[in-house]
């Protein structure tokens, strides 16, 4: 298994007490080394480079750099930095809101206007939503060495669980009838990871390839239903009923604002997460077996019970993310409404080094991004699909500190272990 | 786990006990469906007429009548024949095949019994299945490249997405026969991001894949919103013509079904062949499955891992590619957002049923080409199955075969892990 770990590439300790000098270095230089050292200096890097590196993309694709170019280089420069600068403006007052705006709504005291400029604010938690539960589903798979990259497929299964229970239930009070088709979506997510969980653990069976093939199980299953029995009465369009209002989740601000209760659980759920993982026997378990199969199982450790559960628990956690999507934010299921959550959580997750608060963090920047992307391409012109561009480069630096390392000129840390996320086609 | 030792244990021939007793009740039951669900449904004159000439083909042949019924209590009859084989002596080695023939008359029976009263074009089936099955199986020949040697392609989509994309734009500048090859360059391309990320930099190679994947998405739809809707200019290379094999695409039946293509259903005859015999009977493979087997002992005999792995994952890249101007230069002459659509997805599917191999990925990809050309005719056959599950069936059926229910298959030793030389 030495394969995993990789040897510590240079042996920093040297430079400590041997040398005299080491006493007088700069209080600059032993910051600078570390920030180096700290893998939260990676993270933000990858996270500034890929901006940097989505920014290059606006200028090279801008029509009047093209334009600038003919006239002198150094124009097409200066146009393509302002073509940046202009589209990261609009993603920031389009994820936070204008500032001006916010203050002249304050001062004006008018309660729309008021809700109005802070409505980006809250369009990007509303966003970010989704991407905490997926991105909770991915990172407890990863704890636990199990690779989940079929969050979409169980945050579909998730939402047709949880929508059918909306329309079909009907005659319950909201304090019942909400939390109810919550927990049924999470557990149509529950199911939809269960069967990888059982076939990996008793057939051996990749749970990559079988939660890709589950996602377009998923797919069709949910175009057929709403094509077929979920459809709504007299709709043309594959697109189901409404919910009952009663299970509709709490909002707490008027129109424009879409913010709903389902944020706060997602936090609860995150706090959920860590307690389970870090607190209890079976988070330690779920650990110990991410981090070294052989070992655990020669401890005495399940496996076959913990890569069930692991896989049921995750694929629960992103059922959640449909049951919030459906019952939250449209009300109603439509034929491809997931735009991808389940694998933006992949790249959530590994930001977020795979704890729970990372993965707030990590959902709530990429929420950003995917609010500020609409008002972008509105103002700016720029393609909302910049922003799957700027998540793979991030996802790409995180999954490959070493680049970040060499652009930056990095000192590699002496304890540096390479993160074990999924282990080869074959099992272990 | 202990799975790969086994499967090195297990030879081919051996087939279990339970094995043999369950697939000889699977045959006993599809024998006992086709009686009571299709042959019994069927009022006793109704007549099926299979269509033996593709849509506006010239090699013409008359159409196939039949009466339904009694056609149907035959192939029972064979299947129970074959089920009740099984169960006494069984067929050892030869099991699978078997399995394929049982396969083989079910799927013939449901036509026979879904266009019983009407008729079906089956060349016309036939030879649409073939054409589906051309991205899906040159997808699973990406995968199977780059597998081979050890590393896990799941970019084979991204790369394919990228390649229609790049294939439309270069093609629509210059003309199809660039585009194509730019399509494959960026292919290439993408195959050695892949190969720095995950053999330089020791990434994961599942989000190696998946970088790959997302990045495709985004900036193929990028440039779309960007210059292709908005110049139509920019967006129509052309199609690659049909060229008829002049002897060859005379003979009634199989001619017009092999042989009235456009380049890249010849292209991936080609590959297959070339690929097949090129891992199989040349150093080039030996050398390449070696490193995906047991890179260590390959490492020791003086074979270059790391070379042999970024060599195999740029072809399967290109391979990819190539795949991706199918979409564009090979049947729809446009591009179109996320129009591969999971096909590279159901081309991973292909090369996992194919057991790693060109020809059995090839059959997979027939396989599941005709599922996707059925789905399309459900509704003129009215059966009352929704084309959507019959979408399903490429996916269930590699989780099946994926569990080792058929016989488990034979992946690379070495397949996803990083090499770290000592």
């Amino acid at each position: 298994m030495t394969d995993h770990e990789e040897q510590p590439q240079e042996q920093p300790e040297e430079q400590t007490q041997e040398q005299p000098e080491e006493v007088r270095r700069s209080f600059v230089s032993v910051f600078v080394e570390e920030v180096s050292a700290s893998p939260l200096t990676i993270t933000i890097l990858a996270i500034v480079s890929a901006l940097i590196l989505g920014g290059l993309l606006v200028a090279l694709t801008s029509e009047d750099v093209y334009a600038a170019w003919g006239e002198s280089p150094l124009l097409a420069i200066r146009t393509g930095f302002e073509a940046a600068w202009s589209t990261y403006v609009a993603l920031f007052e389009g994820a936070i809101g204008s500032p001006a705006r916010m203050f002249a709504a304050l001062q004006s005291g008018d309660a729309e206007e008021i809700r109005r400029a802070f409505n980006p604010f809250f369009e990007t938690l509303v966003q970010a939503t989704p991407l905490i539960f997926t991105g909770l589903a991915l990172a407890l798979g990863f704890r636990a060495g199990l690779f989940n990259i079929g969050a979409e497929g169980q945050l579909f299964i998730g939402a047709i669980f949880a929508v059918a229970a909306g329309i079909y239930i009907k005659g319950l009070p909201p304090i019942i009838h909400v939390p109810l088709a919550f927990m049924i979506g999470a557990l149509g997510g529950a199911l939809w990871g269960f069967v990888p969980g059982i076939l990996k653990a008793k057939t051996g069976a990749h749970e990559v390839i079988n939660t890709i093939m589950m996602n377009y199980i998923a797919f069709r299953l949910s175009e057929w239903l709403l094509r077929g029995p979920l459809q709504a009465p007299n709709s043309f369009v594959p697109i189901s009923a409404n919910i009952e209002e009663s299970a509709q989740l709490w909002t707490f601000f008027g129109a424009p604002i879409r913010f709903h209760a389902g944020f706060l659980i997602a936090l609860v759920m995150a706090w959920l997460v860590y307690w389970f993982l870090f607190k209890t026997r079976w988070g330690f378990d779920f650990r110990s077996v991410g981090m070294n199969p052989r070992a655990s199982r020669y401890s005495g450790m399940n496996i076959v019970v913990v890569t069930v559960l692991a896989m049921s628990m995750s694929g629960a956690l992103a059922g959640m993310a449909g049951a919030n999507e459906v019952l939250g934010v449209n009300h109603n299921l439509a034929v491809a409404f997931s735009s991808g959550y389940g694998f933006d959580a992949i790249a959530i997750a590994l930001l977020g080094k795979s704890h729970p608060l990372g993965v707030v963090l990590g959902a709530l920047l990429f929420g950003a991004l995917r609010s500020g992307a609409i008002q972008m391409q509105l103002q700016a012109g720029i393609p909302i699909d910049i922003i799957s561009v700027i998540q793979a480069f991030i996802l790409a630096f995180i999954a490959a500190p070493a680049i970040i390392r060499t652009i930056y000129r990095l000192k590699t840390p002496s304890i540096y272990k390479g993160e074990v996320f999924s282990r080869g086609w074959g099992g272990d | 786990m202990a799975t790969s030792e086994m499967t090195i244990k297990k030879t081919a021939d051996y087939v279990s006990p339970t094995r043999q007793r369950v697939m000889g009740i699977l045959f006993l039951l599809i024998a006992f469906s086709i009686w009571f669900f299709f042959s019994r449904s069927l009022e006793p004159g109704l007549q099926t007429t299979f269509g033996l000439t593709p849509g506006g083909s010239e090699t013409q042949l008359p159409d196939w009548i039949f009466t339904t019924a009694p056609v149907l209590n035959i192939l029972a009859l064979v299947c129970a024949i074959l089920g009740g084989a099984q169960l006494a002596r069984g067929f050892g080695s030869r099991t699978n095949l078997v399995l394929a023939w049982v396969a083989g008359i079910f799927i013939f029976s449901f036509l026979a019994w879904g266009a019983s009263g009407g008729s079906l074009n089956m060349a016309g089936l036939l030879r649409s299945s073939l054409v589906r099955s051309v991205p899906i199986t040159i997808g699973a020949l990406s995968g199977v490249l780059c597998e081979r040697a050890g590393v896990v392609n799941i970019a084979i989509e991204g790369m394919m997405l990228t390649g229609a994309m790049t294939g439309t734009l270069v093609g629509s500048l210059t003309n199809m026969w660039i585009g194509l090859l730019a399509a494959v360059a960026v292919g290439g391309l993408l195959g050695l991001g892949h190969a720095i990320l995950s053999i330089r930099y020791k990434a994961d190679q599942i989000i190696s894949g998946t970088v790959i994947n997302i990045g495709a998405v985004g900036i193929t739809s990028f440039i779309s919103a960007k210059f292709l809707q908005k110049y139509q200019e920019l967006n129509s290379p052309g199609i690659f013509p049909a060229w008829d094999i002049p002897a060859l695409s005379k003979i009634p039946f199989i001619g017009p079904i092999f042989f009235e293509h456009n380049l890249f259903v010849y292209a991936l005859f080609f590959f297959l062949i070339v690929l097949h015999v090129g891992l199989f009977y040349t150093r080039w493979g030996l050398r390449m499955r070696s490193v995906g087997e047991h890179p260590k002992a390959a490492d020791t005999l003086g074979i270059n891992v790391f070379r042999t792995r970024y060599m195999a994952v740029i072809l399967g890249g290109m391979m990819a590619g190539f795949g991706g101007g199918y979409f564009t230069v090979g049947s729809v002459g446009r591009f179109d957002e996320v129009m591969t659509a999971g096909r590279g997805f159901i081309g991973l599917a292909a090369m996992i049923f194919g057991n790693w191999t060109p020809f059995g990925s090839f059959g997979a990809g027939l396989l599941f080409g005709f599922t996707d050309s059925l789905a399309s005719k459900l509704a003129i056959l009215g059966v009352g199955i929704p084309s959507e599950v019959l979408l399903m069936v490429p996916y269930i059926a590699t989780m099946i075969v994926l569990a080792g229910v058929v016989g488990r298959g034979q992946m690379p030793a070495a397949d996803g892990k990083p090499y770290e030389k000592e």
